[in-house]
């Protein structure tokens, strides 16, 4: 273990760029302000019509003109915004990043609004269908469409733009995506394949089906009145998740070559964990043992003990399943010092982000070390108390934290968790 | 950091050829016909899956329920492999293995949105009907048979594989990723041993779709890999199917008494921008590169049929004109995320076998060396990726 190594004497991994999108705002500056002032970003929709839902709530990013032009488009966007920000903090060139791209984005399929126009071409030809949709094509190439429905095409784009290096990997762990595409960053720079990666985590998939097929799951909130109330992690009231939008985006190097070019070192990517459930699609082994498993795989990756963790940014989507078994499993591994140790849910405010989510809170992850500040926990108004744990409830607190746990849980049994910490001079 | 080699252990195939590795080196050995379809999707020709009796793998009928049939194939060929390797039974070989899953998604509900479509062209409200529909029509788990990490979190919950579980999307290039990544973990010391693989459901009018909406299908029925040029349409004939592969460190394998096919020596990849980055020079570069320290007795290339891109590919292996190249489409179909496990599959059981099968398109393939040590595997995307496999006899 040297300087620039760590208890494996692996490369250290150091955090030098950070850019995040969400409902509540463009930049890291607009976000932590709204984020530490407990601001929510979650609204009444205004993207489609709400007829017929049970769910008429989300945190999307409604002030890009990318907004309305479907998921491949904005979560495009929100990727290019949070990379930017990223990468300029960074100190790289914007358009020759150079090293290799990890994006985690949504699986995105033909819009309707694609569907229809396809029709419309084929109208006077016959039933409508998948026969007459291929017919239409037949006509001519839809670059467009076809772009916007390929999963490789965001991350292309990407790579073009910011002159990312090699085949880009995109990716998909469900809720926890974010948080795998920092893994595979941390990996590859431990490697030595690179001594730079850009991470990024994004999602602006929101749309009328998108919202049905979760909300056929059981799996959001229906508290549409007022919306910004729908949020409440660990509350004994809490009734789903809401979903929403954002993109995370960071740029980690080999803590050897960002000292080396004077790099504005953020924090210590210092550990990574992750543990597969085998028990249910949707929900998680009664005893918890993958999402134990994952927290203390990550503790153990880092090479630190349980009692050095200051602040837990929690998954905390505010579903009944997830808040109960995220709690079984911090206090089994945490012990009775649960019950004081800061825990904290930014999704309160800004909603569940899916896809981005891991990358986003490890953003805000980071700017609570940077800060001293933890973002609170908002719609605190319930405790659950089977749920005994320091919530940060409703105000943010100023507190010394030089490490964090962020912990990512996911549909399909997906469990990944990250171990940030302070630079360590 | 450690310097492993990385073997192939397992490997579990399902395609329009049959199940398993030796229905498949059969297969291609007897030089049977192509077995294909070019009714139900007419003017499309696809490659259908054969007869399965998925009890054989997914045991629980309620867990075949829960799955559209990309992820089905899929979760039953990731038991051909984790069998084919002799870790299915293992329990704590299962629970500490990794997983990297290339996937795709879709297989919407075809009747479903076929009333949508005709509710659109008699109703203004289209906003309203579509919620209507979707909240009334959609069965409820379908959208989780359809999510692309699910076939790996099928995985998990029919094999037990939990050491972790990641999905790579982005067509054929997902694929790459992913065998590139296991084996990068597995030679660094990060993990010693993984399941890796995809797979692809041709026959279902979505998944048509995808490609046809960029013109990439084959319009006139079936013909030879490297005959395509004329044809109408773009060339590609896709196949359903499956491919998967357990690799571990040499160490690891050899402590289990495993039995070896090939090491995987290297994965050459790339990503370039099509639109002005040559690609036959590109694909010159990685076989190139694959070849540096001796030329490959077999190419098994996984060339697609897409006109362009094929040709591209075809001009590249023609300047490597000691190695015999062997299109596997041209026999199963394209595969798309499946498509790089696949051909690496094929190369590892030449290299095992020690022989190429025969020429699959003869007027463009020739017969050659008797014997294979050395085999390579590549998967040019449809529209991009760019990968090439070494594989070498252990």
């Amino acid at each position: 273990m040297s300087k620039y190594t760590d208890h494996f004497g692996r490369p250290l991994v150091a955090i030098t760029g950070l850019g995040v999108v969400s409902s509540l705002g463009q930049g890291k500056e607009e976000n932590w302000a709204a984020l530490t002032s407990g601001t929510s970003g979650i609204h009444t929709i205004t993207r489609f019509a709400l007829d017929n839902l049970r769910t008429q709530i989300a945190g999307t990013v409604d002030f890009l003109e990318e907004s309305t032009k479907g998921a491949s488009t904005l979560s495009q966007k929100l990727a290019s915004l949070a990379a930017e920000e990223a990468v300029a903090q960074a100190g790289f060139p914007v358009d020759d990043f150079g090293g290799p791209l990890f994006l985690a984005a949504p699986p995105v399929e033909l819009e309707w609004r694609n569907r229809f126009a396809l029709d419309a071409l084929v109208k006077s030809e016959g039933e409508p269908g998948y026969d007459l949709l291929l017919a239409a094509c037949r006509r001519g190439p839809q670059v467009d469409m076809f772009n916007t429905a390929e999963f490789g095409y965001i991350a292309e784009v990407l790579a073009d733009k910011f002159g990312t290096r090699g085949l880009p990997i995109t990716l998909s762990t469900a809720c926890a995506s974010g948080a795998t595409a920092i893994q595979l960053g941390v990996e590859a720079i431990r490697r030595g394949e690179s001594d730079r990666v850009l991470s990024i985590g994004t999602d602006g998939s929101v749309s009328a089906e998108a919202l049905i097929r979760f909300s056929l799951l059981s799996a959001l909130s229906t508290h549409n009145e007022p919306a910004h109330k729908a949020a409440k992690p660990f509350s004994k009231d809490r009734d789903g998740f809401v979903m929403a939008e954002g993109s995370g985006a960071m740029v980690m190097e080999s803590l050897e070559s960002a000292v080396a070019r004077g790099a504005n070192i953020l924090g210590i990517m210092r550990g990574c964990g992750e543990k597969a459930d085998d028990f249910h699609r949707t929900r998680s082994k009664p005893d918890g043992s993958p999402a134990i498993g994952a927290v203390r795989a990550s503790l153990e990756d880092a090479g630190i003990e349980e009692d050095a963790i200051d602040y837990i940014n929690a998954h905390g989507t505010s579903t009944p399943e997830n808040d109960k078994m995220e709690y079984l499993a911090l206090s089994t591994v945490f012990g009775d010092r649960i019950s004081s140790l800061p825990v904290s849910s930014n999704k309160s405010m800004i909603g569940h982000t899916l896809t981005a989510a891991g990358a986003i809170e490890a953003v805000f992850s980071v700017l609570t070390i940077q800060t001293g500040t933890i973002p609170p926990t908002i719609n605190y108004d319930n405790p659950d108390p089977a749920i005994v744990m320091d919530v940060v409830p409703n105000v943010k607190r100023e507190a010394s934290v030089s490490s964090v746990l962020s912990s990512s849980f996911g549909f399909g049994g997906q469990n990944t968790c990250l171990v940030m910490t302070a630079e360590p001079n | 950091m450690q310097n492993n080699t990385v073997v192939i252990t397992g490997i579990g195939l399902i395609s329009s050829l049959g199940e398993g590795v030796d229905a498949h080196w059969k297969a291609f050995n007897d030089g049977l016909e192509p077995r294909i379809d070019s009714e139900t999707f007419k003017p499309y020709t696809v490659h259908p899956l054969v007869e399965v009796d998925w009890n054989n793998q997914i045991p629980k009928r309620g867990d075949q329920r829960q799955m559209e049939t990309w992820q089905r194939i899929g979760t039953y060929t990731a038991g051909l492999a984790l069998q084919d390797a002799g870790i299915k039974d293992d329990e704590s070989l299962c629970a500490s293995m990794d997983m990297v899953v290339a996937a795709g998604g879709g297989e919407r509900d075809v009747s479903v949105d076929t009333q949508i479509l005709a509710e659109a062209r008699v109703r203004n409200d289209i906003g309203t009907m579509l919620n209507e529909k979707l909240t009334t029509e959609l069965r409820p788990t379908l959208f989780l048979a359809q999510l692309s990490n699910l076939l790996a979190g099928n995985i998990s919950i029919v094999h037990k594989v939990t050491g972790s579980s990641r999905t790579f999307m982005g067509e054929e290039g997902s694929g790459i990723s992913a065998i590139d990544t296991a084996v990068a973990r597995i030679r660094s010391g990060q993990s010693t041993h993984a399941l890796v693989g995809g797979s692809y459901n041709s026959q279902h009018p979505d998944m048509l779709l995808g490609y046809e909406l960029n013109g990439m299908l084959k319009r006139d029925g079936w013909a030879p890999l490297w005959q395509r040029e004329d044809s109408a349409g773009g060339g590609i004939v896709t196949g359903s199917g499956g491919a998967f592969l357990v690799l571990e460190s040499a160490e690891h394998a050899q402590k289990r008494g495993a039995r070896v096919y090939a090491a995987i020596d290297g994965i050459y990849s790339a990503q370039i921008r099509r639109s002005r980055d040559d690609l036959t020079q590109t694909v010159a570069k990685l076989i190139g590169a694959a070849s540096a320290d001796k030329a490959a007795d077999l190419i098994i290339s996984g060339a697609s049929g897409a006109k362009h891109v094929t040709a591209a590919e075809k001009a590249a292996l023609d300047t490597f004109s000691s190695s015999m190249v062997r299109g596997v489409a041209g026999k199963l179909g394209h595969l798309r995320e499946a498509q790089f496990p696949l051909v690496v599959a094929l190369a590892a059981l030449s290299v095992f076998n020690g022989s190429a099968f025969p020429p699959v398109d003869a007027k463009n393939e020739k017969a050659g060396p008797s014997s294979v040590d050395t085999a390579l595997a590549t998967s040019i995307g449809g529209t991009r990726g760019e990968g090439v496999a070494r594989l070498v006899k252990v």
